[in-house]
């Protein structure tokens, strides 16, 4: 396994991760039910790649997110990560390692208004940071944060200024900034331009890029947007209620996806464009169902166009196709290959 | 390169909060008139003995219910005290429990209310009984029930008044610690491996400082009237000792109010004037402190 | 064109809002014509002024808003048509015409219901605020409003209380609320900004369905490119409170003429493209509306921009009513 691992170059490995929230009811807060939130995801993230995450309103893409970044705490499974050249398991490492791998993985969120203390300049929340990983020095400490300030396009001086004197656009720049003060390898990016407008969210996602370029950065880039996603990403997994139910390249994906579900999502996205052949447009009936009770069978197949019998008892595992086994998807219809 | 950057930054221009807060303070007119009048009078009290020559305890019975004006300014009491010494060294003790009192409630707020906030769970669950338990007596008089128990006396007094003061700036810490620790900057901190404590007391409790700081101005406003109440009731503090509070209970037969309104107007003046400058100081300090209003 | 083939005609309207000292231009000299029965996309970034365009024309703006100029002609089916600024927010003539000839439904849907009313009482009194029908047969038609929109169970459903529907319901009911008393127009504000792409589909879809069955015209205000290239037949973009280009969907997207609407357009993803082909951001932010640039708006943004860009543009026809507000439009040539 971990010579396939290695075979591929991946960073991230996370296998069979499951995030359950309890939900409690009555004075004594009993469990009476979870919600699915991640129901047994299994993906890879390959050195210098950015992996899109991709799904509607709820289906768990910031909690997959935010358990990569080890903010929750999966319920199970195991999430691998490459330290020099040895994997470990970043679920159980010791109090200094866990410092370690913190360095190593670092997030931006999705509202910029709300990831900045309000109280706090920004010299002040680059600098604890800093100081706790090993920057001693104070005006190395400052030398380092007018850099990161200017790698994202804003002067170094802004650097005394409160989160309130910065547009959206600008503080999102700033979390950039904060995020990679600490050189991470892999940084997780949630909804990083839905809050921005449409003029501004351009310049954000090219600042990514070329970050990326510059210093060899990996991604996980999380949105609802597939045409953000795409634009941003080199694979690209399609989540719906917890699970993954397709993983491909982003290049492919459009094209030859599989999954009803991707077919739906993609015909759903307003393409800013007209002429052109003629879109088949699939509009999916009715509302996701909840995660505390997810249906039986294929999650999906209450609202698939093209569900069968077997869908409703029978869930498909998530599996690569026969002609391409790096595309796979998890769906009764796929020519996948056999378990 | 480094070096370059160090003299870059020499010239970068600080624009430190506090300058920030002071202007939008000094913009504040009625705080700015309000930090006034408590300054000036606590200004006054302190200095007390170089503005009048006068014992406040020293009895003088030949100059007995002396009206103002001579050598007594705001006249002497029935036991030939003089009323203007007496309101100076009487405004010390009476401050001095107001402030101690509502600052040493807001201390035991401010920390078990972040606790509270920030951890939740059994702790928090303990301690919003004992709130409950603490707030469900009226004030005044769970203050009434307490100073019996342990007897009049300035540092008992300031126990009562913490004792009691503490449960609204606890509420009021917990409640923003609740809905402030779910956003995303605490979870940037998280990400970073800064530790849970470092977390609750030096990014999440300054944006709790405003309302903290108002409920400070609105209890010792309330702690002055209270020490006054008490006083005039005869639980507070002792009557030989001068306080605004003993001075009014002295003077608080009707034939005193009616004859020899010297005893009780200046004192009565003092301390509305002190409430209000509290309060409204304390006003303009919530708009300063809060960092969305520029 | 016949005059009374534009449902609404807006001249040079100009919306100000007060805030302490300062004066804030919401929209600046809007003037728009919308075609009877057809979709007319209003687009533009956050603080344009989109959505106080709409509310001036339902004249319901807030307090601190005044129209300080302009003229809104409203042209009713077989009614005469009228200046719908001539009137007070509150004259008789307006309460009939907002709900009844002119409906709106707005961007957030959670909060436009009221949440301790059930939901079918809520569209009941709505109805019979604008017809004497008796209670039963406004249920009726209530009912059939929602099946007509596909909401399951309807007669059940009415019954249930707002945060009982999901987003994606309420809006349903929201345009159900909106079409009810058969409006001539009716203006979506961001119908579905709040909710999943899956569902602004099934919305999109919905309201294109509806306008097919009882061809009322719609002006729809969003964002999102996409939208509007899906939905409309002509296309404002709008910009700091002044409408940038105008034109037919064609216009717009085959001959996008000003510099701000080709900007916009190279500024978003387009699904397909898999990412080869760079996105070119627009320069800098929105100015403060308070403090809007002299001449043309777009300038401090704008890569064309020359000497004659410190003038405000003219807004000139290059042909066909394509609107275009700049200098460097053909036909608009500086002029010194
Ligand atoms: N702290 C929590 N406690 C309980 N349930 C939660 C919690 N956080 C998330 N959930 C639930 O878990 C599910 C997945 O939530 P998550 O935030 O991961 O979705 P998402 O894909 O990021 O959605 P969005 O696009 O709206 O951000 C949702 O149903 C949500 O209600
Ligand atoms: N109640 C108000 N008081 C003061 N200014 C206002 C008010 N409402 C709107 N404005 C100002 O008017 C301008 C236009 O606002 P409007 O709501 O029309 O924008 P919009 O184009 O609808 O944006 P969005 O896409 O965010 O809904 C903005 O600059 C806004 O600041
Ligand atoms: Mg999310
Ligand atoms: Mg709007």
């Amino acid at each position: 396994m971990n010579n396939q691992n290695e075979a591929r170059d991946v960073l991230l490995d996370l296998k069979n991760i499951k995030k359950y929230y309890p939900i409690q009811a009555g004075i004594f807060r009993k469990t009476v039910g979870h919600v699915k939130a991640v129901d047994d995801v299994s993906l890879y993230v390959k050195k210098g790649e950015t992996l899109g995450l991709v799904g509607e309103s709820g289906c768990g893409k910031t909690t997959l997110g935010k358990c990569i970044v080890r903010l929750h705490r999966p319920t199970s499974g195991e999430l691998r990560y490459k330290f020099g050249n040895k994997y470990r398991n970043l679920l159980s490492l010791n109090k200094k390692e866990s410092l370690d791998a913190r360095k190593k993985i670092q997030m931006v969120f999705q509202d910029p208004y709300s990831s900045l203390n309000p109280v706090k300049n920004i010299f002040t929340a680059f600098d604890e940071p800093l100081k706790i990983h090993g920057w001693s020095n104070a005006d190395e400490r400052k030398d380092r944060i007018a850099e990161l300030l200017e790698s994202v396009n804003l002067r170094a001086d802004y650097m005394y200024r409160y989160p309130n004197e910065f547009s959206g656009g600008q503080r999102q720049r700033i979390c950039i900034a904060r995020a990679m003060c600490v050189n991470p390898e892999l940084i997780v990016c949630d909804e990083p331009v839905s809050a921005l407008d449409v003029s501004i969210q351009a310049q954000v996602l090219n600042l990514m890029k070329d970050l990326q370029k510059e210093l060899g950065l990996t991604y996980v880039f999380i949105a609802h947007d597939l045409s953000v996603v795409e634009y941003m990403s080199d694979r690209i997994a399609v989540m719906y209620l917890g699970k993954v139910v397709e993983l491909a390249s982003a290049k492919r994906l459009y094209y030859h996806f599989e999954h009803p579900y991707t077919e739906a999502l993609l015909s759903a996205i307003p393409i800013p464009k007209i002429g052109g052949e003629k879109r088949q447009r699939i509009v999916l009936e009715g509302d996701v169902p909840s995660p505390a009770n997810p249906p039986a069978g294929c999650r999906f197949h209450t609202r698939c166009h093209k569900s069968m019998d077997i869908c409703k008892t029978q869930a498909p595992t998530f599996r690569p196709l026969k002609n391409d086994p790096d595309h796979m998807v998890a769906c009764h219809l796929a020519d996948t290959a056999d378990a | 390169m480094a070096t370059a950057l160090v003299t870059k930054q020499k010239r970068i221009k600080k624009s430190s909060l506090a300058k920030r807060n002071l202007q939008k303070l000094l913009n504040n007119k009625l705080a700015v008139l309000g930090l006034f009048i408590v300054v000036t009078m606590i200004l006054l009290c302190i200095a007390a003995p170089l503005l009048t020559p006068y014992d406040p305890g020293k009895i003088s019975l030949f100059e007995r219910d002396s009206a103002p004006g001579g050598e007594h300014i705001f006249g002497t009491d029935k036991l030939g005290r003089d009323v203007f010494a007496r309101i100076l060294y009487g405004g010390r003790i009476s401050i001095l429990i107001g402030l101690s009192g509502a600052l040493g409630g807001m201390i035991l707020g401010v920390v078990i209310g972040s606790l509270c906030g920030f951890f939740g769970g059994i702790l928090d669950a303990i301690f919003v009984k004992v709130a409950e338990l603490v707030s469900i007596v009226p004030q005044l008089l769970l203050v009434l029930i307490l100073s019996t128990i342990i007897g009049p006396g300035v540092p008992n007094l300031i126990y009562v008044f913490i004792f009691t003061g503490w449960v609204a700036t606890f509420r009021l810490v917990r409640g923003r610690f609740f809905s402030l620790r779910e956003e995303s900057f605490v979870e940037a901190c998280r990400a970073f491996g800064i530790g849970s404590l470092s977390i609750a007391f030096k990014h999440i409790l300054p944006n709790c400082l405003g309302p903290v700081a108002v409920q400070l101005t609105l209890n010792t406003a309330g702690f002055i009237l209270q020490e006054a109440a008490l006083s005039f009731l005869g639980l507070g503090v002792p009557t030989g000792v001068p306080t605004w509070g003993n001075i009014m209970n002295a003077a608080k037969e009707i034939i005193t109010i009616t004859e020899s309104p010297w005893l009780w107007i200046p004192t009565g003046v003092a301390i509305a004037l002190f409430v209000l400058g509290v309060n409204f100081f304390g006003d303009g300090l919530r708009d300063v402190l809060d960092p969305s209003q520029l | 064109m016949n005059k009374q083939d534009y449902i609404l005609s807006i001249k040079d309207l100009k919306t100000q809002f007060k805030v302490g000292k300062r004066i804030v231009k919401a929209v600046d000299g809007v003037t728009l014509d919308v075609r009877r029965g057809k979709t007319l996309g209003l687009v533009g970034e956050s603080g344009c002024g989109k959505s106080v365009t709409a509310h001036s024309i339902m004249q319901l703006l807030p307090k601190a808003a005044t129209i300080v100029d302009g003229e809104i002609q409203f042209r009713p089916k077989d009614k005469p048509e009228f200046n719908i600024l001539k009137y007070k927010r509150t004259d008789k003539k307006l309460r009939s015409m907002r709900g009844k000839q002119i409906s709106m439904i707005f961007q957030d849907p959670m909060s436009s219901l009221n949440p301790v009313y059930r939901v079918g009482d809520q569209i009941v009194e709505n109805i019979r605020q604008h017809e004497n029908i008796s209670k039963k047969q406004a249920i009726k038609k209530t009912v059939d409003m929602l099946k007509m929109l596909s909401i399951p169970m309807a007669e059940e459903r009415i019954k249930d209380y707002p945060h009982q529907f999901s987003g994606g319901m309420k809006q349903r009911v929201m345009i159900a609320m909106g079409l009810i008393s058969d409006p001539e127009l009716l203006i979506a504000d961001e119908p579905t900004t709040a909710l999943d792409v899956t569902i602004q589909a099934q919305i999109l879809d919905l309201m294109r369905h509806m306008q097919d069955q009882l061809g009322f015209t719609i002006i729809i205000i969003t964002h999102n490119m996409g939208i509007v290239a899906d939905m409309a037949d002509d296309i404002a973009v709008m910009y700091m409170g002044k409408i940038m280009e105008y034109g037919t969907k064609e216009d717009i997207f085959l001959r996008p003429s000003h510099p701000y609407t080709k900007a916009l357009l190279k500024s978003v993803p387009v699904l397909g493209n898999g990412g080869n082909e760079r996105l070119e951001p627009i320069r800098g932010n929105t100015p403060d509306p308070s403090e809007m640039p002299e001449g043309c708006s777009f300038m401090p943004r704008c890569d064309m921009a020359t000497e004659a860009c410190n003038k405000a543009a003219p807004n000139v026809d290059i042909g066909g009513g394509h609107m275009v507000r700049c200098w460097h439009s053909k036909g608009g040539a500086p002029h010194e």
